[in-house]
């Protein structure tokens, strides 16, 4: 579904990305590791057109998108919730889903609603107070509902679990499966190795700009030196 | 619904008072003031939807008022055309204007706008003041009297009605259009530009239009003052006319619709106190700036719902 080959960015003078090569099939939970600096929203920001690329192709669905606007981008299916979410904080929590279907035109966007509230009924509650109200948790599930209300074909997540109490990372975690579950395509940028691994079907691991790893979620948990590095075992 | 009977609400209480603001004006003077704050107003009510809601600070609104102002009295006292039309052609010049220069200037952000609109307004200033053939330099020129169909505008309290109208216009229009899909986009991409490029909006798209209409609104604002004080020069559309623009706003509180207001009574009413200080204003203003920053980021119009939460709570 995405194939990014050979995709190198630049900040000025410094490399943030050289040659990285990765590819997500259709209907699987990927996630890219790494730490702090690697690259890994640098990345993120590129497949959304964010980000200007010096070289290398983006293939979604088979069309380079490397270099289109970003909001060409989100119109192809592709949506990103970014790092510290980026609610509009100054609507309401409804009026953020609804704008995450700004992209829709059919009639269906008030069930949809419908369903975000039942799978986040607290947002149910607060569905008339301004989005920069409500707890971390609770604007992350904006967030993740806003994304959700244009029903994304690749859903591209930031760092999910930053800021958040554990226990709420867990609700998060839990609603991105039910995602996956659903068909959804998604790819999960995230400090939190262990989390991401135990949750995702595949995995790279980004070290200075380049993927350095790949393979299975299971077997790189298992593997010495993502353990020892990533891991703190 | 309830939304709705509100907002009319406010703008019949703006009515009223506007209404009923006249009787206690004893003088000339008190009118000239009032109309001059209504104008500046009107002004804000558009920097406002560019700097409250679509996050875009300009230093240029000045001078935008400026050359839309010149546009209108050039053509109708060097070519004869009638000032309605005059300021019709320079609204439509000034949109298109305003339009090509926001391409490329609202890519950037925070300071770097900034600067880039300071420069524009800038340069206006120095056409202003160097084509004297047409604008008649730094001297300013005198502008004939402003009439709409045979219907001449003489007095203070004829000007004082045209503007009051317009404002309160303007106002129900800015507030339909903030509550409307339109005013989402717009407070979106006041919350997070990425995350409105990410499900699917045209941001620059949305950034160009809003200051289109911020710069239509200016050069209303602008043409009209020059007929009413029958007088124009490049003052008008001097930086620090920009700076005052901006203060105005800003005092009044950001993103605020009737914050603009105060901000734009206060700042017009406060030089007239300040004669003696003349030579210090834009330090005042810049005082005014980081007081308002530091002490009340929202502005004075913040003040209002503080007030109000308190009384509320007392109720209960």
């Amino acid at each position: 579904m995405l194939k990014i080959e050979n995709l190198s960015c630049n900040y000025r003078q410094i490399i943030a990305l050289s040659d990285v090569s990765l590819h997500i099939n259709r209907g699987e939970i990927v996630s890219l590791i790494g730490a702090n600096g690697a690259g890994k929203t640098t990345l993120l920001r590129a497949i959304s057109g964010l980000q200007n690329t010096k070289k290398g192709k983006i293939y979604f669905e088979g069309s380079d998108i490397a270099k289109l606007e970003s909001h060409d981008i989100a119109k192809l299916g592709i949506v990103q919730i970014p790092e510290g979410r980026g609610l509009f904080s100054i609507l309401s929590v409804e009026e953020n889903l609804r704008l995450g279907a700004y992209i829709r035109s059919d009639k269906d966007v008030q069930n949809d609603i419908e369903k975000i509230y039942i799978q986040f009924p607290i947002l149910k509650e607060k569905r008339k107070e301004y989005a920069g109200t409500l707890s971390g948790g609770q604007q992350q599930m904006v967030a993740v509902g806003r994304a959700l209300m244009s029903r994304p074909k690749l859903l591209l997540l930031d760092e999910p679990s930053m800021g958040l109490a554990p226990i709420v990372v867990e609700e998060i975690f839990r609603a991105i499966k039910e995602l996956r579950d659903k068909g959804t395509t998604i790819f999960i940028v995230e400090q939190n190795a262990f989390l991401a691994l135990s949750i995702t079907d595949r995995a790279y691991v980004l070290e200075n700009g380049k993927i350095v790893m790949s393979g299975n979620s299971n077997e790189l948990l298992r593997d010495e030196r993502v353990k020892e590095a990533y891991l703190g075992a | 619904m309830l939304k709705r009977y509100n907002i009319s609400q406010d703008i019949i209480v703006l009515a009223i008072l506007l209404f009923i603001a006249p009787f206690f004006f004893q003088n000339d003077f008190i009118y000239e003031i009032a109309i001059v704050s209504l104008l500046n107003a009107l002004i804000c009510v558009g920097l406002n939807m560019l700097m409250g809601y679509a996050g875009q600070v300009s230093l240029g609104h000045g001078a935008f008022a400026g050359l839309g102002g010149y546009i209108a009295v050039i053509l109708s006292s060097n070519y004869g055309i009638s000032p309605l039309f005059s300021i019709f052609i320079a609204i439509v010049t000034m949109a298109i204007f305003a339009f090509i220069i926001s391409k490329p200037i609202l890519k950037l952000r925070g300071h770097y706008l900034a600067m880039a609109t300071l420069g524009v307004g800038i340069i206006i200033s120095i056409v202003l003041n160097v084509e004297d053939e047409l604008t008649g330099g730094s001297d300013g020129m005198s502008v004939d009297s402003f009439s709409v169909f045979g219907y001449e505008f003489t007095d203070s309290l004829q000007w004082y009605i045209l503007c009051a109208v317009l404002l309160i216009f303007t106002i129900w229009m800015f507030k339909n259009l903030i509550n409307s899909p339109f005013g989402r986009v717009l407070k979106s991409i006041e919350g997070s530009q990425k995350a409105a490029n990410s499900v699917g909006i045209n941001v620059s798209h949305y950034k160009s239009v809003v200051f289109v209409i911020s710069v239509v609104i200016a050069t209303l604002a602008g043409s009209l003052y020059a007929f009413f004080s029958g007088f124009i020069s490049p003052s008008e559309a001097s930086f620090s006319h920009s700076i005052e623009l901006v203060v105005m706003v800003v005092l009044g509180g950001l993103g605020r619709v009737y914050g603009a207001i105060i901000g734009a009574v206060i700042l017009t009413i406060l030089p007239q106190l300040l004669t003696s200080f003349e030579d210090y204003q834009t330090l005042i203003y810049g005082a005014i700036i980081i007081f308002v920053m530091m002490f009340m980021p929202k502005g004075i119009a913040s003040l209002f719902d503080d007030i109000k939460r308190r009384l509320f709570a007392q109720n209960k």
